[in-house]
């Protein structure tokens, strides 16, 4: 069992409440996921040209000003950059593969958990109510947010194996359920050069997703070719630069529920994580199709 | 009418006052206010009650359920009337998943669509939805009708043993060894009564009738090369 929730705003004036209407969301969902938590924001986009990356250090007093300073006279580059527990979003006018090859090589204990323009990957072993206290997730702003309460059944509870999976440039994937083939298919992509960080199912999944992305698949085709390849259970939310989108697998007998008024549009694994929404009481609320797939995006 | 507001009152307290009613009845109408999804609502009756669920229910609604009335003015959540041994059910928005499973009595009215498996191995419950039912309704079906007055989705009737199926609209695939069956006068006089019970206007005669094979019922010594 795990709880996946989502929030996508379609009025742009709920941006800065975003945080605050997503907290309970999470929190209603701590009975199908009390190991771990996380959540992928959305927001505070930067502009061509700059990248933002969501980094992590096992240790709280890592010193990222000392890092951030190098960074800047080594590369050259231009950066932003803030603390938010043992967390640090770096806003950096550089590329992804400037900037990976030189944080392997210069930080390499700190771990990238996202990449792209707008998404913020902020993940805890822990009760969802302390780690939305953590990251302080109630004063967030931002377009869209999807999170995810883990109750671990495939891999260890720890950090790595934690939702959001970073599935490339702004693409993240939250999982309820279990996938049987992740051994054979993480050997696979690792052939195809796709790293592992754990031995997770979940991961392999985003690691799917990632290598698809990579051959050229556009997200609604990569999803097609994932119904074929894995085999288990899932219901899939994943989060893109300007929307999300989700997906059951044929069996669907994980849940999930969608909700949508004028103002949002909102999806969970039971309603209850949806009734402190604004207006619920009138919004249409429907179970996904199994094996099809609901997009919701911005025009870019 | 005794009202419960979930906002204040837990889960159990509601379904210990209703079980209550069962060796002394003191009341009859129920109002279950703020149900905000919460599971296992008005479980386990078994008494002549009316309950009227205002809003969402979570899984396992009514369930076990023995005489009472108890609507949804919503949707259910999974398993919605399970195991149901008499009463009437009535869900006024859609219901998920394995709407009825193993009931074994009663009427389960669904007045939007039923998702997967509704109805998977009911055992005498009769259960009518206005919309459509998903993939695997009616699995291992063992006796019962089932009446989907819009389509059924893959696999309908699959393994099925004794229940009469009706459909109205399309069905997308049969399950192994449910087939379409002649709609003779019985079965007309029999979906009017049903369809009239759960206070739906449709036309029998637009139905088709499905059911058993019964091909799956005996082990064929032919295929004992394939064990």
């Amino acid at each position: 069992m795990c709880g996946i929730v989502g929030l996508y705003l379609k009025n742009p004036a709920l941006e800065s409440r975003l945080g605050e209407l997503f907290e309970p969301m999470l929190i209603a969902m701590t009975d199908r996921g009390p190991d771990s938590a996380g959540f992928a924001i959305y927001g505070d986009e930067v502009g061509e040209g700059w990248t933002k990356l969501t980094l992590r250090h096992p240790q709280a007093s890592f010193d990222w000003a000392g890092l951030a300073a190098r960074m800047q006279a080594d590369l050259g580059v231009e950066l932003d950059w803030f603390q938010n527990a043992n967390v640090s979003v770096f806003k950096v006018s550089s590329d992804e593969a400037s900037l990976r090859a030189y944080l392997s090589e210069q930080a390499p204990s700190v771990l990238i958990l996202s990449v792209g323009q707008s998404i913020e990957i902020l993940k805890e072993v822990g009760l969802p109510e302390q780690i939305a206290e953590t990251f302080q997730l109630r004063k967030m702003k931002g377009s869209h947010i999807i999170g995810h309460t883990r109750m671990a059944t495939e891999s260890a509870v720890t950090m790595e194996g934690s939702h959001p999976f970073s599935t490339g440039m702004d693409l993240c994937l939250v999982h309820n359920g279990s996938l049987s083939n992740h051994n054979r298919l993480r050997e696979n992509l690792k052939r195809e050069g796709i790293r592992f960080e754990t031995e997770n199912d979940s991961e392999v999944a985003a690691g799917y997703l990632t290598w698809r992305l990579r051959q050229g698949d556009s997200l609604q085709t990569a999803l097609e070719h994932a119904l074929q390849d894995l085999d288990g259970f899932f219901t899939f939310t994943i989060g893109t630069r300007n929307g999300f989108a989700v997906m059951r697998d044929p069996i669907a007998c994980k849940p999930a529920v969608l909700a949508e008024t004028e103002d949002y549009v909102a999806m969970a694994s039971e309603y209850q994580a949806l009734t402190t929404l604004p207006g619920i009481e009138n919004a249409k609320v429907w179970e996904p199709e199994p094996a099809t797939f609901y997009i919701w995006e911005r025009d870019a | 009418m005794k009202s419960i507001d979930l906002a204040v009152a837990e889960v159990r307290e509601l379904n210990q006052a209703l079980h209550d009613q069962a060796s002394e009845c003191l009341e009859r109408e129920w109002e279950v206010l703020n149900p905000k999804g919460q599971h296992n609502l008005a479980v386990g009756i078994d008494q002549n009650l009316s309950v009227e669920v205002r809003g969402h229910a979570g899984y396992f609604c009514a369930g076990m359920n023995k005489k009472a009335h108890i609507t949804v003015h919503g949707n259910a959540g999974q398993g919605v009337a399970e195991n149901m041994m008499s009463g009437t059910v009535r869900i006024k928005g859609d219901a998920s998943q394995a709407a009825g499973a193993t009931a074994q009595g009663g009427l389960l009215v669904i007045e939007g669509n039923a998702g997967a498996r509704c109805g998977i191995s009911m055992k005498g419950v009769d259960i009518v939805v206005k919309g459509s039912v998903g993939h695997m309704s009616c699995f291992m079906g063992q006796s019962g009708r089932l009446v989907v007055c819009g389509d059924a989705g893959e696999a309908l009737g699959d393994s099925l043993y004794e229940v009469r199926i009706y459909v109205k609209g399309e069905v997308k695939s049969l399950g192994a060894d449910c087939i379409a069956k002649e709609m003779r006068p019985e079965h007309l006089e029999e979906l009017a009564e049903l369809l009239n019970r759960a206070g739906i206007d449709e036309d029998p005669a637009q139905f088709k009738r499905y059911g058993s094979a019964r091909q799956l019922y005996n082990f064929k010594v032919d295929n004992v090369s394939a064990y």
